[in-house]
């Protein structure tokens, strides 16, 4: 199973632009909020229509702007879960899971069990925890049968302990489901771990799409690298003896590999390293934050530049706790960005 | 006492309120859906009839359905039922009257589904009619229902289109509202007090039963 999409959609004020494929595997959507992400969903679904474009699930178009097609959702086979789960209010559990049934292997009583549900099938959504709501969303969703399964935000109406339970759940249907998966998420950790393929949606287009493990490595633009968490952005402009000055930082750093097109230079902080070598700068401590397995600490290079955080080991920092500090930013840790 | 003018009033009023019951909300839910523009339009002329006094909203019954006109005279031939002046005319008049309480009050509850649920089932391949009344339907029943009792009620009080279209005729036609008229007019005040009294008396349980209703909505 597969989908292509090329789509482009005008709102007042923004504009969708989307286009990828994804064959039989994951793909994490990151953005933040108003990038597009859920309208992409929908769009697929089939509840919102492009202006202009294609989709093809399964080798099926379902929408083709120049063709005049158009199939409406309930013929595109496809699964949506919704960020707020969207159960039927007045079903029960066990009824929200049986109304869209169709037969693909999956079967109500084996759900039920599987997804821990057996002491609520007979509850109100309304009577139930926020992890069992959503359960019952992605049963009900499962056994619709879709070509395609689509996640917004799962983890986002979470408690924090419920997320690492919920990801390994989804891991193992993710694992177990024969065909596309796209799963919409502003967290980078989860679909890290959950998604084989990432794109990066900023402003209503794809900046940049591929192995998961080669958009976090490199980013390459601005926003993918804040979505992909890099803390350390600075403006960068090349000097003339090969150097490049990071404006907001500013500081000057060797990068062999600077490009003219890298507007921006970034580090994420646990790449930033304690002590002298190449790129070393003596850096004013403002603050230490310390979190569960480590600090973040706050540093300036200069009186009105923009602080950079490091991400320092808890013993290490407890030894070193002082006013200033040397640390370095190797090249080979250097991330050049677009715009 | 005849107790004519009620059993003709509560059938009236019956019969009105299960006509507007459902044409009612399937107009707020095909409405509801319409582009925000036709919207508009459409919903000022589907709640005119709050509005305009009852006796213009008779005079246009009596347009439509007299028996020289379009639609009365029309079927008049066809099937020989006189439309205006006969117990069933009421109905018209009450039907058009209390329509927009019916309309109104399911189409706030229609808006207050969360789009997210209509979305999924669309989503999860269920059908446009089992979605209004499996789902939609349901979760508005309180909204509804609410609707329904307020229509009975403005159904029974309804006067002025009716006392138009279908008059005031002694075992035939009279209402209670029309009723009351009619005995007060030709000084049985006695009576008229009786009938005032049961037309209270009704209305004030209709009302309870509302109250109970939207008490079980929060």
């Amino acid at each position: 199973m597969s989908l292509c999409l090329d789509i482009r959609k005008k709102f007042p004020g923004f504009s969708l632009n989307v286009s990828f494929d994804v064959g039989d595997e994951s793909l994490a959507v990151l953005g933040a909020s108003g990038s597009g992400k859920s309208l992409t969903l929908s769009c697929i679904a089939g509840i919102v229509k492009p202006d202009e474009g294609r989709i093809i699930i399964d080798g099926v178009t379902v929408f083709d702007s120049v063709k005049g097609i158009n199939i409406p959702p309930q013929r595109r086979r496809t699964g949506l879960m919704f960020q707020d789960y969207a159960l039927f209010p007045n079903m029960t559990v066990e009824e929200n899971i049986r109304v869209s049934r169709r037969h693909c292997g999956n079967e109500t009583d084996e759900l039920i069990r599987r997804f821990g549900l057996e002491s609520v099938r007979n509850l109100l959504p309304s009577q139930i925890s926020g992890g069992q709501k959503q359960r019952t969303a992605l049963a009900r969703t499962l056994l619709s049968c879709p070509k395609i399964l689509m996640l917004d935000e799962p983890f986002s109406a979470l408690d924090s302990h419920l997320r690492f339970q919920t990801e390994r759940e989804l891991s193992e249907v993710f694992r177990e489901f024969h065909g596309t998966v796209i799963l919409v998420s502003h967290s980078m950790e989860e679909s890290y771990r959950l998604c084989g393929k990432t794109a990066v949606l900023h402003g209503g287009h794809v900046e940049i799409s591929g192995a998961t493990d080669d958009v976090f490595r490199s980013p390459k633009t601005k926003q993918a690298a804040i979505l992909t968490g890099c803390k350390n952005i600075s403006r960068s402009l090349g000097t003339h003896d090969g150097k490049i000055h990071a404006s907001d930082w500013d500081i000057e750093l060797q990068c062999p590999d600077y490009h003219v097109d890298a507007k921006y230079i970034g580090i994420r902080s646990h790449k930033i390293i304690h002590g002298g070598g190449v790129n070393s700068f003596m850096f004013r401590v403002i603050q230490a934050v310390e979190n569960p397995f480590s600090f973040t600490v706050m540093l300036l290079a200069k009186e009105n530049a923009s602080p950079v955080f490091w991400e320092a080991d808890k013993t290490l920092w407890r030894e070193i706790e002082s006013d200033t500090v040397k640390i370095s930013f190797p090249p080979e840790n250097l991330l050049m960005l677009k715009e | 006492m005849d107790f004519y003018p009620l059993y003709n009033s509560l059938r009236v009023a019956l019969v009105s309120c299960v006509v507007v019951f459902f044409t009612g909300i399937i107009a707020a839910w095909h409405v509801s859906k319409l582009p925000a523009m036709i919207r508009g339009v459409v919903d000022v002329i589907l709640t005119l009839p709050l509005v305009l006094p009852p006796t213009v909203t008779g005079y246009f019954l009596l347009r439509l359905l007299g028996p020289r006109r379009l639609i009365g005279a029309w079927v008049m031939s066809h099937f020989g039922v006189r439309l205006s002046m006969s117990w069933h005319s009421a109905i018209f008049a009450s039907v058009v009257v209390s329509f927009p309480l019916m309309y109104r009050t399911s189409r706030g509850a229609f808006e207050s589904v969360s789009k997210n649920i209509i979305h999924s089932a669309k989503i999860l391949g269920l059908s446009d009619s089992f979605t209004f009344w499996r789902i939609v339907v349901p979760c508005c029943k309180k909204g509804i229902t609410a609707g329904a009792v307020l229509s009975f009620a403005r159904a029974l009080g309804e006067y002025g289109a009716t006392s138009m279209i279908a008059g005031y005729i002694p075992g035939k036609t009279a209402i209670i509202s029309t009723t009351v008229y009619h005995l007060w007019r030709t000084g049985n005040d006695e009576l008229a007090m009786k009938w005032v009294l049961v037309n209270v008396a009704i209305s004030f349980a209709v009302l309870i039963a509302l109250n109970v209703i939207e008490r079980g909505k929060s």
